[in-house]
């Protein structure tokens, strides 16, 4: 995988006149986590919108390999989101779910493949409607793991998972960080993250 | 590794949608039920007057058709919207308005062609004569789709309102008012047996400059409400 870089420059968020964060510089690349720490309403969310491109800063800019992010197109190329909703469709199979990302991204493993690594063998043909909290939330890393996408964005992962779940995403975070990958995360949870490969912002 | 293309994109969303309306066929049924039960209760309203029914059938059924589509069109976004999905389609390497464009051709397929299918039906039992059922057939061929792209326009925009539904009536049925007036004024002529070519083009302009033009303010709308 080819090194890929992203930066901060100055960024800054305003919201209802209140100054999230200001000035905020940080550069990631390949082989590293950026772990973002923070109070509930300390603009968490606001900085993961802001760095996925749905939301301007109110100032500063991202860089994306050195190229401003303005359009969004080549960014989007490389970039996966998991965000506070899954984004799987409730009245789809796991299956068919994967099948439609993988049909608007490039494809690196298998459907079964992907559902394998995340213990979701067998459920190919279940409604995601049937499936609990959790396991939509292996089944969104199932997507990440079947697409090719360098950058992850990873609002609160850990959210509704239990402690063997936990484990099973930091060891798919940290080897796809081993494997030149980049992962941007919130979280309220201690990770067990190999702090070598950490690197936090505390908003 | 295998890149996805645009056209692949394009089918995926189709399908996608398509699978999820067949997952939700009861709800499909609705627009097709109000659209029927809308026409069926002007000739009991109307009593026997054959002639005046005959003269207004052409507007009955376009009135009814527009409005059916007013009543399908704002799901078109809001379940994307509410589960994350939405989210996911603005994040492709791909051309959002052409996704756009996909989701539209969706809707159409699933609101209009249904109508289609079944307005010559009723406008045998408006007694409008099967030549001119033909032309109706033809301007709702060509309307409904502008329908259903304008509509994308103002779904796109009150998708971050709770309760848009009112707002979104307001904002699109002036939108609607140029189709509807071509569209019943062909019918009218080619009753009175003058040539419709005229206002066929003019609503086969107005189709294609929706599907060129729409997909990009839909689409535009659509990352400032996920904003």
């Amino acid at each position: 995988m080819l090194t890929k870089k992203l930066e901060a420059r100055h960024l800054s968020c305003i919201r209802d006149e209140r100054v999230l964060f200001s000035e905020l510089n940080f550069v990631l690349t390949s082989g590293q986590v950026l772990l973002i720490e923070g109070a509930n309403g300390a603009g968490k969310t606001s900085l993961l919108r802001i760095l996925t491109g749905f939301r301007k800063p109110d100032d500063g800019d991202l860089f994306w390999d050195n190229l401003l992010i303005d359009d969004t197109q080549d960014f989007y190329q490389d970039t996966a989101y998991i965000g506070h909703n899954n984004g799987l469709k409730d009245t789809l199979t796991a299956e068919e779910n994967l099948r439609y990302a993988q049909a608007l991204a490039s494809i690196t493993a298998t459907i079964d493949d992907a559902l394998e690594q995340v213990g979701l063998n067998g459920y190919q043909d279940t409604l995601v409607r049937f499936m609990s909290a959790g396991q939509r939330r292996r089944l969104a890393l199932a997507r990440l793991l079947c697409t090719h996408k360098p950058l992850w964005i990873l609002d609160e992962p850990f959210t509704s998972l239990d402690r063997a779940s936990i484990k099973l995403f930091e060891q798919f975070i940290t080897a796809h960080v081993m494997q030149g990958g980049l992962v941007i995360m919130t979280s309220h949870h201690d990770t067990k993250l190999p702090s070598s490969l950490v690197q936090k912002i505390h908003l | 590794m295998k890149h996805s293309s645009l056209f692949q994109a394009f089918g995926a969303v189709i399908k996608r949608d398509l699978l999820l309306a067949y997952r939700h066929r009861a709800e499909l049924i609705n627009p097709l039920a109000f659209f029927v039960m809308v026409i069926t209760l002007f000739p009991l309203a109307l009593g026997a007057e054959i002639a005046l029914l005959k003269r207004i059938a052409p507007a009955i059924i376009w009135v009814a058709a527009l409005l059916a589509s007013l009543m399908s069109i704002e799901n078109l976004f809001r379940a994307d919207y509410d589960d994350g999905s939405l989210e996911l389609m603005v994040m492709t390497p791909h051309s959002l308005s052409v996704l756009v464009l996909a989701k539209v051709t969706a809707h159409w397929l699933l609101s209009s062609v249904p109508l289609l299918c079944i307005a010559p039906l009723m406008g045998l039992m408006l007694h409008m004569n099967s030549d001119v059922i033909g032309v109706l057939l033809l301007t709702l061929l060509l309307g409904m789709p502008v329908l259903s792209l304008i509509g994308g326009i103002a779904v796109a925009l009150t998708l971050g309102l709770r309760k848009g539904g009112a707002l979104l009536a307001i904002l699109v049925l002036p939108l609607y008012v140029p189709i509807l007036i071509f569209a019943s004024s062909a019918v009218d002529a080619a009753m009175s047996g003058f040539p419709i070519s005229g206002h066929l083009s003019m609503m086969s302009a107005i189709l294609f400059l929706a599907i060129t033009l729409t997909p990009l303010p839909t689409a535009a709308a659509l990352k400032i409400s996920l904003s």
